[in-house]
């Protein structure tokens, strides 16, 4: 570990990131730009992962996390289409003009 | 080889079929030669698994055999094998496919690529009834052949197709039910669903047999179809498009037949011989009304499709005779019955696609314009009604020479009823054949008709060379089915001793 | 060279017809007509010269052979092969076949070349040799085979090419359809004949377990009396075969409507080769009948009263070849009735001299036709409906046909039984016979035997006596050499025929003796032979007094009308034989399938018990549980409970913005109260 930092710096970091991407999902209203948002979720969530596994000095914590890249990788896929899928047949990546479900 | 050549000629029609799906649905051409070379290469692993076959030995041969599930103690394969009783069946399918492939070249041109993918899965699940030994493997295929067939008929079929299919599913589903029962009711009491080992076994009771015997009878009679529960039958051919048409005659009838075979005669031997005469009493009645009433239709298509019923009653005639002979001629009359009525539905298929009608009335005369497509068409209905030197004759006449010295069907009046039918049957194929290529051309529209054409010819050429060579040496035909049909006559005449 | 070599030769007499066949049906229509008609005459003319070969054969050993090609079916005990039997009785028929064969198919090449062109389709030319080749296959087959398998294969591929032949010009004939009709009547009354034949070899197998001509034969005569039920089953049931190809009672009907194909076939098939294979057939087996009982009294008494009948009724014919066919059933009769008196030898020499005059007289015919017919077109007369067959449009043609009358006087003089031509011969070996055997069957045989004189006298004044009739028959010429060279050739036959079977030296007789053992040689009756042409004259002399002395006129009615009163309507209208079957098959038959069709299975199957009873019953089931029990009952009960999630619903919609952010938030609001609940508490 380098010097100077500690698990508690690592948990803040994790956490700032991890309130960026939440407030990223809720304010923007750009497709793309939400999903980044996500990414930078679950990369928060992956920090803290492997802060958990250095400070406990366990693997497993970051066997999840080659676990968590996988699926956000095919989570990227999916999502990535859907917004294309999205953009052709609406013009937009404007997530506010996508409210087919409103009850 | 042994282990993998029947799955691989069981599925190799779905690897296809999969391989479809990545073919733009524009792209028809390359769809058809796809859906054809898959055929093809089934055809020639069916060949293949020919070639490894030892006609000497009278049990299942090439066998895989896997445990896939269990429902407490009873284990339930993944079990195929092929022998004498269902080798030739497998050939047929496999060699009518292809045909019926080529057949539709031209004649579908809506959805060709949902088209093939059906008829694929459809060629997988026949292939699957002939080669699962497994009892519950086999109801899964028997069922699984409806669907591909239930949309073939409801998709691409006539003006009334939604009638047609249901009928035809909810009929042959009605009938398969009663099959299910018997075959839980077997699974538990044998303990096993594996076939040879329930034919080895011989425990079922006589009177149970009975029950357990009409229990898979109402889902085989039904296919054959044996009178009177043929209705659905017209009306599925009438509606279903030629390619349908001609597996649906050549093949999916022929999995009533086998059933009987396989099962009625291998499982209840003893109830077969009980039943005999009765079965042989319907399919006489089948003959003579199949024949009479093909004989008073307009419609070219509902002729051959009631000839069919006609020609059923031969095989079930030839199978219940119990005999070498009868069951002998029953197999071979499947092959040939597929192979001319399925070129007579090809051949109306042609006509139909030149002139949009199959009213008898409306043609007359094509010899003149078509001579050719008449020329081969009167081979095949010649074939049809038994003319010696050609296949239909071989099969009736050891038939007719099995039922009439049958112990189990017990008259010869069956037989003689039976050889009234050969009367009859020329009667109405020599009907159709002057309704539609003899007398004058006075239809303008037949006119202007322009000869089958060479893919056309090429789809009858290969049944017109089979319906000679069996028609002169069958040798090699009944060499196959030989030594399995042994065994099943020698089983049934142990049960009849047991029986007295 | 041995015997055996010769008689490994044997299967090259079916090979070279089918080389033929197949050559003409691929190639048929590249080479000219010539071509074609050479083609199939000399596949004919090799057959000729291996059946002589035969012949030379059994000189050096009588016993003849059995040649195996392959093996057929073989079923358990079911053991058909593909063989040839080579004995004086098959060869007999084989040098029989193939010689008066050849000859029709010269004849052939010059009739079609005419006749194509009278039609209207020169290009169906060669399509006639490839059947006629055809014909010949199944024909020789049928000789050939040793057994009764094999023999009915050629049995019925005759029936194919006789159906073929006769649908030949299938556009044309009673509207337009008559002679396709005409093919399909001769197929299936055929075919009933035929299921006799398939029932005679389900006993025979079941009974002698081989279908073998030899084996059945050798294990008959080991049973002796135990074989004696047996053999007259089979053996009546091989009978209603005969009687279908033979055109016996009550299957002849199709045999006069046959006439409609072209004149050669009717010359080959329906006179000289395929409607006697009924009586080949009853003679090869002669063994079961010598054991059988009732079996030889029915079959003389349909031959003599096929006899007696069809030579009424060809009395009361106008056209010229219908005359002949008549003929043909009567003197078929004949041999029929002579197998049924066990005269075997007579009733073979009566089938090859039979062959020759009739073919002759055939042919001739042929000749009068197209000669009539040419004339019609030449004198380019415009009478409508014109038939070239009708024998009231001819008269006169003696002197403007001459060879052609010439052979046709031998030809009928021949069928008239006058001495010393080939049908006297013949019809007296079997009136000697049956004299001894049956009395009844003789003197309706002398009877027929007066009316057969007396309609050939009748036609042969029609035709080539008095004046012409009509401006065809005037203008009409001899026919060409190719037509006529056959027929100087059929008629030097129809002269010296007789003398293959005269009596004294009996060479028939001691060559069939090798293969029908223990036929006793005929005796020659001198009383019958006198009566017999007495007769005959009287009748040629009461033809020419009806007929010759005072000519018909074209329109006037036949001087029989009147002086036969009630018996020539009879005669006139075939004693109503075609209508009465019309009645009783073909209206009940037609009648019940389209009953069968319309309402037992339309109707009652399809439309009633399915789509009624099942369907429809389905239908109402299903509807009265979904509106009745269902909608009155239980919906009713779950409508309240239905309303109420409906209203709770639509406000809880209002939660749904669809906005995903809107979602995001709401997950997001939850997690942090769960997060906050779960670090709280």
């Amino acid at each position: 570990m380098i010097p100077g930092v500690s698990m508690i710096h690592i948990l803040i970091l994790s956490g700032v990131l991890f309130t960026l991407g939440a407030l990223g999902v809720l304010i923007r209203r750009n497709a793309i730009v939400m999903f980044m948002s996500i990414e930078l979720m679950l990369n928060a969530a992956n920090l803290a992962f492997v802060g958990f596994a250095r400070s406990m000095g366990a693997l497993s914590g970051q066997v999840f996390v080659f676990f968590v890249i996988a699926v956000a990788a095919a989570e990227v896929a999916i999502g990535l289409a859907l917004i294309v899928a999205v953009y052709r047949n609406r013009g937009s990546i404007d997530v506010d003009m996508v409210s087919d479900l409103k009850g | 080889m042994e282990a993998w050549i029947l799955s691989l000629v069981t599925f190799f029609p779905v690897v296809g079929a999969m391989l479809l799906l990545f073919i733009r649905k524009e792209r028809e051409a390359a769809i058809r030669w796809a859906a054809l070379m898959t055929a093809v290469v089934t055809f020639l692993l069916s060949l293949l698994m020919l070639s490894g076959f030892d006609s000497s030995d009278p049990d299942l041969q090439m066998v895989v055999r896997l445990p896939w599930f269990s429902i407490g103690d009873l284990q339930i394969e993944y079990f195929l094998g092929v022998d004498g009783l269902s080798i030739l069946l497998v050939l047929l399918t496999t060699f009518l496919t292809v045909l019926s492939i080529i057949s539709t070249w031209t004649a579908i041109v809506e959805r060709v690529r949902e088209f093939m993918i059906f008829f694929l899965l459809l060629e997988t699940g026949m292939v699957g009834v002939f080669l699962g030994m497994d009892l519950f493997l086999f109801y899964v295929f028997w069922e699984f052949t409806l669907v591909p067939m239930y949309f073939l008929i409801g998709v691409w079929g006539g003006e009334r197709r939604m009638y047609a299919a249901i009928k035809f599913f909810l009929y042959t589903m009605a009938g398969s039910i009663f099959m299910l029962l018997a075959i839980i009711w077997l699974g538990l009491e044998g303990g096993t669903f594996s076939v040879p080992d329930l034919i080895e076994a011989q425990a079922i009771p006589g009177n149970l047999q009975f029950w357990l015997f009409l229990a898979f009878a109402a889902a085989f009679a039904i296919k054959v179809p044996m009178w009177p529960l043929h209705s659905w039958l017209p009306d599925a051919h009438v509606e279903a498009p030629t390619a349908g048409s001609v597996i649906l005659a050549g093949v999916l009838l022929k999995m009533g037949t086998y059933g009987f075979l396989r099962f009625n005669l291998g499982l209840f031997p003893e109830a077969s011989i009980r039943l005999a005469p009765w079965v042989a009493l319907f399919a006489v009645i089948g003959i003579i009304y199949g024949a009479a009433v093909a004989y008073a239709q307009k419609d070219v298509k509902k002729l051959v499709a009631y000839s069919s019923v006609s020609h059923l009653g031969f095989v079930m005639l030839g199978l219940f005779a119990l005999n070498i002979q009868g069951l002998q001629g029953g197999i071979v009359q499947m092959i040939n019955h597929g192979l001319s009525t399925g070129a007579l539905f090809l051949i109306v298929g042609m006509l139909y696609e030149r002139r949009h009608t199959r009213d008898m009335d409306a043609f007359g005369g094509l010899w003149r314009v078509m001579p050719i497509y008449a020329g081969l068409t009167l081979i095949v209905v010649l074939s049809s009604m038994g003319l010696p030197g050609l296949n239909g004759f071989v099969g009736e006449f050891t038939i007719l020479i099995g039922s009439f010295g049958s112990e189990a069907i017990g008259s010869v009046w069956f037989t003689i009823v039976a050889v009234v039918g050969v009367i009859l049957a020329a009667v109405y194929m020599l009907y159709m054949f002057q309704k539609l290529f003899l007398g004058p051309l006075d239809n303008d529209k037949n006119k202007v008709l322009l000869d089958i054409n060479r893919r056309e010819i090429f789809t009858l050429v290969p049944i017109v060379i089979l319906i000679f060579w069996i028609g002169l040496y069958p040798r090699p035909f009944f060499g196959l089915t030989e030594a399995s049909v042994a065994k099943v006559v020698e089983l049934v005449s142990s049960a009849a001793i047991t029986m007295r | 060279m041995t015997a055996d070599t010769l008689f490994s030769l044997a299967p090259l007499v079916i090979l070279f017809p089918l080389l033929g066949f197949v050559f003409n049906l691929v190639a048929g229509r590249r080479i000219s007509e010539r071509g074609a008609g050479i083609v199939a005459s000399a596949a004919v003319g090799l057959a000729f010269v291996i059946a002589i070969l035969q012949f030379v054969a059994l000189g050096l050993d009588p016993a003849g052979a059995t040649i195996h090609i392959a093996e057929w079916i073989a079923i358990g005990e079911l053991e058909v092969d593909w063989a040839l039997q080579i004995d004086t009785l098959s060869v007999t028929m084989l040098l029989m076949v193939t010689g008066v064969g050849g000859l029709i198919h010269i004849y052939a090449i010059g009739y079609m070349h005419d006749d194509v062109r009278f039609q209207g389709d020169p290009s169906r030319f060669p399509r006639f040799f490839v059947y006629f080749s055809l014909f010949m296959t199944a024909m020789l087959i049928l000789v050939t085979g040793n057994s009764y398998l094999t023999m009915f294969v050629g049995w019925e591929g005759v029936g194919l090419s006789s159906y073929l032949l006769i649908s030949f010009w299938y556009e044309k004939g009673e509207n337009g359809i008559g002679n396709a009709l005409a093919g399909k009547k001769a197929f299936i009354v055929n075919r009933v004949g035929d299921l006799g034949f398939i029932i005679a070899m389900l006993i025979t197998f079941w009974f002698f377990g081989t279908l073998t001509f030899e084996e059945v034969f050798s294990e008959a005569e080991a049973m002796g009396a135990a074989a004696v039920t047996a053999a007259t089953a089979i053996t009546l049931f091989l009978f209603v075969g005969a009687a279908g190809k033979s055109a016996q009672i009550p299957l002849f009907v199709w045999l006069p409507d046959a006439m409609a194909g072209p004149t050669p076939v009717s010359a080959l098939i329906h006179a000289a080769t395929m409607v006697t294979a009924g009586i080949y057939m009853l003679v090869r087996n002669a063994p079961l009948l010598e054991l059988a009982t009732v079996t030889p009294n029915v079959i003389a008494i349909v031959g003599a009263a096929t006899a007696l009948l069809a030579a009424s009724i060809a009395v009361a014919r106008f056209d010229i070849k219908r005359v002949l066919a008549y003929s043909t059933i009567s003197q078929l009769g004949f041999m029929i009735a002579a197998v049924g008196i066990g005269a075997y030898v007579a009733a073979i020499f009566h089938l090859v001299a039979h062959a020759f005059f009739k073919a002759l007289l055939f042919l001739s015919a042929g000749s009068v036709i197209q000669g009539v017919e040419h004339g019609h077109h030449h004198a380019d007369s415009a009478e409508e409906d014109f038939n070239p067959n009708d024998m009231r449009v001819m008269g006169g043609l003696r002197t403007r046909m001459k060879v052609t009358f010439w052979v046709y006087l031998i030809g009928a003089l021949a069928l008239a039984g006058i001495p010393p031509l080939a049908g006297f011969f013949s019809k007296d070996e079997i009136l000697a016979d049956a004299s001894h055997v049956n009395p009844a069957v003789y003197w309706v045989l002398v009877l027929a035997a007066f009316l057969t004189a007396f309609y050939m006298g009748r036609q042969v004044l029609m035709v080539f006596f008095g004046k012409p009739r009509s401006k065809a028959a005037e203008a009409t010429k001899e026919s060409p050499a190719t037509m006529v060279a056959p027929l100087v050739a059929l008629a030097v036959l129809a002269v010296g025929g007789g003398l293959i079977n005269a009596p004294g030296l009996l060479p028939l007789t001691r060559f069939l003796q090798e293969t029908l053992a223990g036929i006793e040689e005929p005796e020659f009756i001198a009383a019958i032979a006198i009566l017999t042409t007495l007769l005959a004259l009287a009748s040629i002399g009461l033809a020419w007094l009806l007929y010759g002395r005072r000519p018909i006129k074209s329109r006037a009615p036949d001087p029989l009308q009147s002086r036969l009163g009630p018996v020539w309507i009879a005669i006139r209208h075939r004693w109503w034989v075609d209508e009465f079957y019309d009645w009783l098959i073909v209206r009940r038959y037609v009648s019940m399938a389209r009953w069968l069709a319309e309402v037992a299975d339309e109707r009652f199957l399809h439309d009633w018990v399915h789509d009624r009873v099942i369907a429809l019953g389905y239908v109402r089931a299903t509807h009265w549980l979904a509106s009745v029990l269902d909608l009155r009952f239980i919906d009713r009960g779950f409508d309240g409970l239905g309303a109420l999630t409906r209203r709770g619903a639509s406000g809880l919609g209002v939660l749904q913005t669809g906005y995903v952010r809107n979602y995001a938030a709401a997950v997001f609001i939850g997690l942090v109260l769960v997060v906050s609940y779960l670090l709280l508490s």
